[in-house]
């Protein structure tokens, strides 16, 4: 493997480890940077060790208390005598230098810490486990890279100042501790999926980023069942990215998609996944099992014809009651109405339209549009995809609802 | 690390309450910080008179400003305090939420560290 796939792969195991071993982000940070560039130099002639890991993590150690060691001489401060001394101690038997599974999860943990901004939780993860420079980060979430750095600057700060352990949870905290690691998993999948702003529909390096993520935590947390739903439903959706946008960069929507250009090895897998994430249970299944479930629903369907509506409609109304939202009430309606009872599902999204909870949410007046230019009621139609348009933020989307208008137009 | 956990309450959900409603809640909350002294976690506390004893004190253009009130008008204002002794954010947060006043609604405590002095050399 080269050195630079090695780097990408192994950045966020080794940082976790070092963080663990230095007390500190940036200092895990720079020593690691110096061990990646000593790296650079020997290994090419020398050829790479044994165990690149342990001795990239070994090596980075020894920089972090050099580099202790010249501050604390030269500036003869306590705290950083103290500290060099403390770091140069012989490691003992349960501070080993090899990363343990553990470390990771102690770094996912931190960075989503609900301490932390929600901006910052994704900044952070995105930073150290996913190994994203400050500029990717910053180009993926539109804001420039001073901006970025400053954000995360301030979130190590927070960190340090206020002492947000480096710990895995305990066991009492760590189911509802794990709900905002998975938000924050999800988050990245979803601006990688579809873009809020902007030209592109989907940035592919996010979704991969939000799955290698997803991977990680069922990885290292296999007595939980919700990661495995999140990882399906990640899963599922990412399986049709092919087929999403057509050949000028415009929408296709599931029921037009080009089946075969979908991966069926990832469909495979995340219905499994569904199966085992639903088995685990034994109380009602979690919200990401359940959206994934109906995602493999019409990931399996052979044809748009074909897809199981009511097995639809009957899911969101078991994640109606484990997650109970509007957006999950006005896809129960859609589902409702395509299992054939179009006029049921259309009241129901009325219904929720003057509830007014979705106001902003430009896929309301869609998935009115959508139904009633099925019943070919196109004047009410045009109003609602005029609606739409008003609110919608995605160049894609965009050009789609008004090339609806157009076609109801003619 | 010491943190100061600094108690936010609503004042007129606390004045709806009976006030053998309000005596019960600070037998409560007087208890639990007895547990966490003994722990060595509760370090001093005090609950404060209401916002209407309060009086402001600012400078404004090289003048001292004396006035009625506490300095913001917010929808929460301080009711009390509790300094505490913590190893960590998760401790602190621990002896914030456990706090029986959370129950009364209403209520935010906020958690900030202790800037300790640096010891003189």
């Amino acid at each position: 493997m080269r050195i630079e796939e090695l780097f990408r792969a192994e950045h966020g195991r080794i940082l976790a480890t070092l963080i663990r071993l230095l007390g500190d982000f940036d200092a895990a940070e720079e020593a690691l940077q110096e061990a990646f560039a000593t790296a650079l130099e020997q290994w090419p002639a020398a050829g790479p060790p044994a165990n690149p890991v342990p001795w990239l993590v070994s090596t980075a150690r020894h920089k972090a208390i050099d580099r202790l060691r010249r501050r604390a001489f030269l500036a003869r401060k306590q705290e950083e005598i103290a500290r060099h001394l403390e770091l140069s101690a012989p490691l003992s038997a349960d501070e080993e230098e090899a990363p343990v599974p553990e470390d990771r999860l102690r770094l996912i943990f931190t960075c989503c810490h609900p301490a932390l901004a929600t901006e910052a939780q994704v900044a952070l993860t995105l930073r150290t486990l996913g190994g994203l420079s400050t500029e990717e980060i910053a180009h993926a979430f539109l804001v420039s890279a001073p901006t970025m750095a400053q954000r995360l600057v301030r979130a190590k700060g927070k960190i340090r100042d206020a002492r947000i352990p480096y710990e895995v949870p305990s066991t009492d905290a760590l189911a509802e501790r794990l709900q905002a690691v998975m938000a924050v998993v999800y988050l990245v999948f979803n601006e990688g999926y579809t873009a809020s702003f902007g030209a592109r529909l989907v940035r592919h390096d996010l979704c991969d980023q939000a799955i290698r993520l997803g991977r990680m935590l069922v990885e290292l947390l296999p007595a939980h069942a919700e990661p495995q739903g999140l990882l399906a439903l990640m899963l599922l959706h990412d399986a049709r990215r092919a087929s999403r946008l057509d050949g000028s960069g415009d929408i296709v929507l599931l029921e037009e998609q080009d089946r075969t250009r979908w991966d069926r090895a990832q469909i495979e897998e995340g219905a499994a996944l569904v199966e085992a994430a639903l088995r685990a249970g034994g109380r009602p299944p979690g919200p990401y099992a359940l959206q994934a479930a109906i995602a493999a629903v019409h990931a399996q369907a052979p044809t748009a014809a074909a897809t199981d509506w009511r097995e639809i409609a009957a899911l969101y109304r078991v994640l109606a009651r484990v997650h109970p939202t509007p957006v999950v009430e006005l896809n129960r309606a859609v589902a409702v109405a395509m299992s054939g009872a179009m006029e049921r599902g259309l009241a129901l999204v009325d219904a929720l339209d003057r509830r007014g909870e979705l106001a902003g949410y430009h896929l309301l007046p869609t998935a009115k549009a959508e139904l009633l230019r099925r019943l070919g009621r196109h004047a009410e139609a045009a109003e609602s995809y005029g609606r739409a348009l008003a609110l919608v933020g995605n160049e894609a989307e965009r050009r789609h609802l008004e090339k609806r208008l157009r076609e109801i137009a003619s | 690390m010491r943190y100061m956990l600094l108690i936010y309450k609503e004042e007129p959900l606390w004045d709806a309450m009976s006030e053998q409603e309000q005596d019960a809640l600070v037998d409560q909350a007087v208890a639990f910080s007895e547990g966490l002294r003994e722990r060595g976690v509760y370090l001093a506390g005090d609950r404060l008179q209401p916002t209407s004893t309060a009086t402001t004190v600012r400078m404004k253009q090289g003048q001292t400003l004396i006035t009625d009130g506490p300095f913001a008008e917010t929808k929460e204002q301080l009711a009390g305090y509790n300094l505490i002794e913590a190893a960590n954010l998760d401790e602190a947060i621990a002896a914030a939420a456990r706090n029986p006043l959370v129950r009364m609604g209403g209520l935010s405590i906020e958690i900030r560290p202790i800037r300790e002095a640096r010891p003189l050399r």
